[in-house]
């Protein structure tokens, strides 16, 4: 008999009832709400004459809909209305909020990991895609849309059909100046973003088990532009180590019941998994994406794609558009392309390591005077964290703005967008047509080389910038 | 849960792959409305409008015999991005009840059902074909959806066999009673059999959550 992958032993965990066809009841362990979602989602399960199930699992912090500017001035209407909904909806149901200004307030998926919420083998939902991102810990963790998150809400389960799997081998060691942002776009350029679709993808491989928690965290941020809604890493003793000590982690004899349990988590060695791809990471370069989609990437050293080498139809037409939204030249050198923002932070790159990335880039140079930059930490606690360390100060002093935390320019609210035709390297982890605002021109890139384009004023290769 | 059986109505072609969610409604719009009714004149904000605010005349939806579709021939992995699912009440919103794909954003795809809006998968090259009969010029443009027979039918009649999950079926067919809470809640003891027995087994998500602060 084959083994049991480690999807399957966290899936058959929570399975409350097999409900036939490949659909099962789950449990769901671990519930975070954010400002957009949250309101009307506690407001729901009112309406429909039900209370909430277990507010004891259920976390909330406002994220995507306050302002990251000082004192949060600059809010919209609706996002003051947003977090108030927040504020009295968690008060009277008792769910525990972190509010702005509070440690433990932050993108929900930094502060997931950071106060030991989201813990091996526990199943961790939200209202938002990237959930995914939890994955790096050794959760299974996915995204939901509102209706899910009401039932959620009222019954602490989901109705789930069951997705196949797929382990990516990540092997080898990555070159000086390239980082976890980097193999995961080239991964995505690889395999495409649909290449993960109806999978739940497990990353292995030696690569990954050098990493640290927080590249984990950037890898299985962007499962979910790989066309996968849940991406996970075995955890190890780096997972028990980042653990330890963590607010809501256990403590105490419970950690040694959980850290037993969490042991028996990785993959059988003989499990079967339905698509297995690997990847050698040592000639991977620093990537950043040229298009309107995460897998229009290219290393930093590319050219621009010519579409006469593109022979899908489906592909080049898409490659035709992008290009004419980007405003880029086919066949030229991604490189030297100027640059009018950049934007430091999100779920997928805000954690003090990307932090302390970006700033040993930015220390002693200068931000190019054409050339709007800002960072914008993940959390509260990792604001705090990176000011007792001094990196705001490295990042204010080279001309980068220091913001609150929160979701920010990544998804554009509160005005935070880059203006039409204006042309962004961003940390996050979407280059759609829009997202960074109507018109707005996304390049993905990893810390470093966001803040090397900062510096440059145009896209650069962090490994060659000079001083 | 309005049900959905079955349905014979204009069908536009739009056979772009990776369309995302953000592309579908931008996240402003969502933050901006509570109805989710409201959502249909801002549904594919960026493609149907120009700079200046007037309709995009390049868009297919903007164009006759097209603005009146009920259901769209799109391309593979169709609703992908953000979990949002204003996407589906602002498709719903102007006016759309199926999508045909040859693949789908999953998370898109779950919130499709829940709000009675059905996503087709057929190959690509079904996709194709159903779009090569399309002649808008004599108002042969209408496409069967059939959620009971699971078979879609093309202009010219060519006939072309579907799957859906069967639980997501039968809800779609019946409507709001046989929405997901309303069965999960008469599933009540079960749930809390399976805490009770999980607490004994792994304590710690139950019981790590109750630090004071
Ligand atoms: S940072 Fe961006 S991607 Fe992450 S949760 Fe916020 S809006 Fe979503």
């Amino acid at each position: 008999m084959p083994g049991r992958t480690m999807f399957q032993k966290i899936w058959d965990d929570h399975v409350v009832a097999d409900l036939g066809d490949n659909v099962f009841l789950l449990h769901i362990d671990r519930h975070i709400l954010h400002d957009l979602g949250g309101p009307g989602g506690i407001l729901s399960v009112k309406q429909r004459g039900l209370r909430i199930r277990n507010p004891e699992l259920t976390f909330a912090t406002p994220d995507h809909a306050i302002s990251s500017a000082r004192g949060r001035a600059g809010t919209s209407e609706v996002g003051i209305r947003l977090l108030e909904g927040l504020r009295s909806g968690t008060r009277s149901a008792g769910i525990r909020l972190f509010d702005v200004g509070e440690v433990g307030q932050g993108i929900v998926h930094v502060i997931g990991p950071e106060l030991g919420l989201t813990l091996p083998g526990a199943l961790l939902v939200c209202g938002d895609s990237h959930t995914c991102t939890h994955g790096g810990i050794g959760a299974m963790a996915f995204g939901i849309g509102t209706t899910e998150l009401t039932h959620v809400l009222a019954t602490q389960t989901l109705v789930q059909p069951r997705p196949k799997t797929m382990r990516i081998h990540l092997e080898g060691e990555m070159a000086v100046g390239v980082t976890a942002k980097d193999l995961i776009l080239h991964l995505i350029g690889t395999v495409g973003v649909g290449g993960g679709s109806g999978y739940a993808v497990e990353y292995a491989g030696s690569a990954i088990r050098s990493m640290g928690i927080e590249e984990r965290l950037t890898v299985c941020n962007l499962s979910i532009e790989l066309g996968a809604k849940i991406g996970m890493i075995a955890p190890d003793e780096k997972t028990f180590a980042y653990l330890k000590g963590r607010k809501f982690a256990p403590a105490g004899e419970l950690w040694g019941r959980a850290t037993a349990y969490w042991r028996t988590l990785p993959s059988d060695v003989n499990a079967e998994f339905d698509r297995e791809v690997e990847i050698q990471v040592g000639n991977v370069a620093p990537h950043v994406t040229w298009g309107t989609s995460p897998e229009q990437v290219l290393p930093v050293d590319g050219l621009i794609p010519d579409m006469a080498d593109v022979t899908d139809v489906g592909k080049r037409e898409a490659a035709v558009a992008a290009l004419k939204y980007m405003g880029l030249q086919p066949g030229k050198p991604i490189i030297g392309t100027p640059v009018d923002w950049v934007f430091i932070g999100s779920c997928a790159n805000s954690r003090l390591s990307d932090l302390r990335s970006a700033a040993e880039v930015a220390r002693g140079r200068k931000v190019a005077s054409s050339v709007r930059a800002w960072v914008v930490p993940g959390s509260e606690s990792v604001k705090r964290q990176a000011e007792a360390e001094g990196l705001d100060a490295v990042f204010r002093s080279a001309g980068f703005e220091w913001r609150e935390p929160g979701c920010s320019m990544c998804l554009a609210a509160n005005g935070e967008t880059v203006p039409a035709g204006q042309r962004s390297v961003s940390t996050s982890n979407r280059n759609f047509v829009g997202r960074q605002g109507p018109g707005a021109r996304t390049h993905l890139a990893s810390p470093a080389t966001a803040a090397a384009a900062a510096i440059a004023g145009h896209i650069a290769d962090v490994r060659k910038l000079g001083n | 849960m309005k049900p959905f059986i079955a349905l014979s109505a204009t069908a536009a072609p739009f056979l772009h792959d990776n369309i995302d969610t953000d592309v579908i409604i931008r996240v402003e719009r969502l933050v901006g409305l509570t109805g989710h009714g409201d959502l249909g004149p801002w549904c594919f904000e960026a493609l149907r409008y120009l700079p200046d605010g007037s309709e995009n005349p390049d868009f297919i939806l903007n164009q006759e015999p097209y603005r009146k579709s009920e259901v769209l021939l799109a391309g593979a992995n169709f609703g992908c991005g953000s979990s949002r699912e204003g996407a589906v009440w602002a498709m719903m919103g102007m006016g759309l009840k199926a999508v045909l794909a040859p693949s789908f954003g999953q998370i898109f795809y779950n919130n499709c059902f829940q709000n009675g809006m059905l996503p087709v998968v057929l190959p690509r090259t079904s996709i194709e074909e159903i779009i090569s009969e399309l002649r808008p010029d004599t108002g042969m443009t209408s496409v069967t959806v059939d959620l009971e027979r699971q078979l879609v039918v093309s202009p010219g009649g060519r006939e072309y066999v579907f799957e859906t999950p069967p639980l997501r079926r039968q809800a779609l067919l019946k409507g709001l009673e046989a929405d997901d809470l309303s069965l999960t809640l008469k599933r009540e003891a079960a749930i809390a059999a399976h805490q009770a027995h999980d607490r004994q087994r792994r304590p710690w998500i139950y019981e790590s959550v109750e630090v004071q602060s």
